[in-house]
C-alpha cells in the first residue's frame, strides 16, 4: 500500500514568483516525515506539489522531479486526478461537504468517482470510519450531517474519507491547527495507527506534534519575505531536535529564531 | 426574611459606605446619579432612531398593503365566479359578465416556462464558466455583456426581437417571439444570482474533492452546484419573477386573444398582462374592471405560487447541520 516519494531539485512557483528552491529529498513508507519551520517558507507549498494540488492555484507549476516509487508524477501522460488518487490530502480547517451525511461524506471519493455497490461502499465506509477512530462515535448517525459533529470528529471524517479512497500516501497540511489539545491527541494517535498502511507527510507549526508524531522531520526556511524557501535539512527526528548539522535548524527549534 | 423587608424600605443613599464608593474606584451611586444627563440623552437618541426606523418601515409597507389590499378587495370575488379558472373570454363583449382567464393563466404559464427552459440552463452555465473556469478576456467580455444586459430596458429587448424575427425573417408575432425577449431579460439575473451563489461555495470544499481525485467537472456537478443549490433556485425564481409580469415585450410580440391559444408558434397569444392591459381599456365598465383586478390578483398568486414551490424546493436541497 505504501510507497516512497523521492524529489530532486524541485522549484515551485505561482506565476513568476519563485515560492520553493531546490528541494532535494526522500520520504520513507510507512513512515511519518514531519516539516516543519516559520510561515511562509514553502513546506505547505511544497506538500501540495506531492499529489499536485498546487496546479488548482492559477499559476501554479513545478520544475524538478518527483518520484512515486518509479513513477513520475509530472510525466506528461501522468493525469493530476489519477495522482490525487493515489496521494490523498487532510486539510488544516476540517472541510466535510456539508450537503452530505456522515456516510456519504466517507463514500463521497469513490461514489464520485462511479462505485455504486451498496455492499462495497458499506464495507469500505465502516473500515475507513473505524481506520479514523470514528466509528464508535458515529456508527448510530450515519444518516446525520457530517457538519453537525464536532472539530475534531470533522477533522477525522475528513481523514477516513481521504483513507477510503485507499491512497498510497496521506498528506496532512497543519491537520490539527484548528483543533483543542484532545482532538489533537486523538488524531496524533491515529496518525501513530496510520503510519502502518500509508506513508504520512505532515506539516506542523507545532515542534512539539513533530517530536512526538515523526519518524524523520524536514526543516524549510527562507532567507528573507520574497525570498524562495528552501530545505535546510531533513533527518532523523530524535537527530533534528537532538542534535541538528545546521545551526538554522538549531536556533529554529530552540526558539532563538522564528 | 426581617431584614429584606427592612432593607428595601431604607433608601438607596443611605445603605453604606460600600454603597458609595465601590472597590476599583467606580463611581459611587451619587456619581452616578449627577452622570444621568449623558445616560438620559442616549435613551432619548434610542427612541428617536427607533421612532424613525419604524416609521420609515412602516411607510415602506404602505404601497405595499396599500396595491395588496385594493387588488385583492377589488379582484378575490372573480376569483370565486364558477368559470374563471376554467372559462376563456372568447364571445364574451367588455361589457358582458362571466368568462374566465384560464386561457392567459396557461398561457403565462407556457411563456414563462418556455423562457425559463432556454435562459435557466444557459444563465446557470454561463455563470458556471464565469467562476470556475472563466480567465482572462473571455471572462470579461462575458460578465460585461451580461452587465449591459441586465440594464437593458424591457421595451428595447422586445424592439430588438421585433426587428431580428418580424422585420429581418418575416416571421409572425407570437408567444415564441415574446419568449425570446424574455429570455434576454431573464439571462442575466440567472447568471448574476447563480454567480453570487457560487462564489458563496468555499474553495475548501472544491479543494476536498479535488484531493479525492474527483474531475474537476464532477466537483462542480456534484460539490459546487449541489452545495449552492437552494440559492441558486432562489435566484431562477428572481429572474422568473421578472419576466412573468413584463408587459412591454408582450404588447409589441405577442398580441392579446381572448381565446385559447396552447401554440406558442401560432400567432397571438394570451397572457395575464395583457388581459389586464386589455380590459384597462374598458375601465368605465364595470365587468371589465372586474376581470382587470382578478386578473391582475391570479398574476400575483401565480408569482406568490412559483416562490413558495421555489422555496419547498430549496428547503429539501439546502445544506441540514
Amino acid at each position: 500500500m505504501a510507497k516512497r516519494i523521492d524529489v530532486s531539485d524541485l522549484n515551485v512557483y505561482y506565476g513568476s514568483f519563485k515560492a520553493v528552491e531546490g528541494v532535494s529529498m526522500t520520504v520513507e513508507p510507512r513512515s511519518v516525515t514531519a516539516f516543519i519551520g516559520p510561515s511562509g517558507c514553502g513546506k505547505s507549498t511544497f506538500l501540495r506539489t506531492l499529489n499536485r494540488m498546487h496546479e488548482v492555484i492559477p499559476g501554479g507549476r513545478v520544475e524538478g522531479k518527483v518520484l512515486l516509487d518509479d513513477q513520475d508524477l509530472y510525466a506528461p501522460s501522468m493525469d493530476p486526478v489519477t495522482v490525487r488518487r493515489t496521494v490523498g490530502m487532510v486539510f488544516q480547517r476540517p472541510n466535510p461537504f456539508p450537503t452530505m451525511s456522515i456516510y456519504d461524506n466517507v463514500a463521497a471519493g469513490l461514489r464520485l468517482n462511479g462505485v455504486k455497490n451498496k455492499k462495497t461502499l458499506d464495507g469500505i465506509v465502516e473500515s475507513s470510519l473505524k481506520g479514523a477512530n470514528l466509528w464508535n462515535e458515529v456508527k448510530d448517525r450515519l444518516a446525520k450531517p457530517g457538519a453537525g459533529l464536532s472539530g475534531g470528529q470533522q477533522q477525522r471524517l475528513c481523514i477516513a474519507r481521504a483513507i477510503a479512497v485507499q491512497p498510497q500516501v496521506l498528506l496532512m497540511d497543519e491537520p490539527c491547527s484548528a483543533l483543542d489539545p484532545i482532538s489533537t491527541l486523538a488524531i496524533e494517535d491515529l496518525i501513530n495507527e496510520l503510519k502502518s498502511e500509508f506513508t504520512i507527510v505532515i506539516v506542523t507549526h507545532n515542534m512539539q506534534q513533530a517530536a512526538r508524531v515523526s519518524d524523520r522531520t524536514a526543516f524549510f526556511n527562507l532567507k528573507a519575505t520574497g525570498e524562495p524557501g528552501r530545505l535546510i535539512e531533513v533527518d532523523d527526528t530524535t537527530r533534528i531536535f537532538n542534535n541538528p548539522t545546521q545551526k538554522a535548524t538549531e536556533d529554529y527549534i530552540s526558539g532563538r529564531f522564528g | 426574611m426581617s431584614t429584606t423587608t427592612t432593607e428595601s424600605t431604607v433608601p438607596d443613599d443611605v445603605i453604606g459606605p460600600q454603597g458609595d464608593t465601590p472597590p476599583g474606584g467606580r463611581p459611587g451611586r451619587e456619581a452616578l446619579s449627577e452622570m444621568s444627563h449623558p445616560h438620559r440623552a442616549r435613551a432619548v437618541k434610542d427612541v428617536v432612531a427607533r421612532v424613525v426606523m419604524w416609521a420609515a418601515f412602516l411607510l415602506a409597507m404602505v404601497p405595499l398593503v396599500w396595491i395588496l389590499g385594493t387588488v385583492v378587495v377589488k379582484g378575490v370575488h372573480m376569483l370565486g365566479t364558477s368559470t374563471w379558472w376554467t372559462g376563456n373570454q372568447r364571445n364574451i363583449n367588455s361589457d358582458d359578465v362571466g368568462g374566465g382567464a384560464r386561457h392567459a393563466i396557461e398561457g403565462t404559464l407556457a411563456m414563462v416556462g418556455f423562457t425559463a427552459l432556454i435562459a435557466v440552463p444557459i444563465g446557470i452555465l454561463a455563470a458556471v464558466y464565469l467562476v470556475e473556469y472563466g480567465r482572462g478576456r473571455l471572462a470579461k467580455t462575458i460578465s460585461f455583456t451580461v452587465d449591459i444586459l441586465s440594464g437593458v430596458p424591457s421595451i428595447v429587448a422586445a424592439l430588438f426581437i421585433y426587428a431580428v424575427w418580424v422585420t429581418s425573417f418575416g416571421l409572425r408575432q407570437s408567444g415564441v417571439a415574446a419568449s425570446l425577449a424574455l429570455v434576454l431579460l431573464m439571462i442575466p439575473v440567472v447568471v448574476r444570482s447563480t454567480e453570487e451563489m457560487l462564489k458563496l461555495v468555499p474553495n475548501e470544499l472544491r479543494e476536498a474533492a479535488y484531493a479525492l481525485g474527483v474531475p474537476k467537472w464532477v466537483t462542480v456537478v456534484k460539490v459546487v452546484l449541489r452545495t449552492a443549490f437552494s440559492g441558486i433556485v432562489t435566484g431562477v425564481l428572481l429572474g422568473v419573477a421578472r419576466v412573468m409580469g413584463e408587459t412591454a415585450p408582450l404588447l409589441i410580440l405577442a398580441p392579446y386573444t381572448k381565446g385559447f391559444q396552447r401554440d406558442l408558434f401560432n400567432g397571438n397569444f394570451p397572457t395575464l398582462p395583457m388581459m389586464i392591459n386589455q380590459d384597462r381599456g374598458d375601465l368605465a365598465l364595470a365587468a371589465a374592471a372586474e376581470r382587470m383586478w382578478g386578473a391582475a390578483l391570479t398574476l400575483i398568486l401565480l408569482v406568490l405560487l412559483l416562490n413558495v414551490i421555489g422555496r419547498v424546493i430549496a428547503h429539501y436541497g439546502s445544506i441540514k447541520k
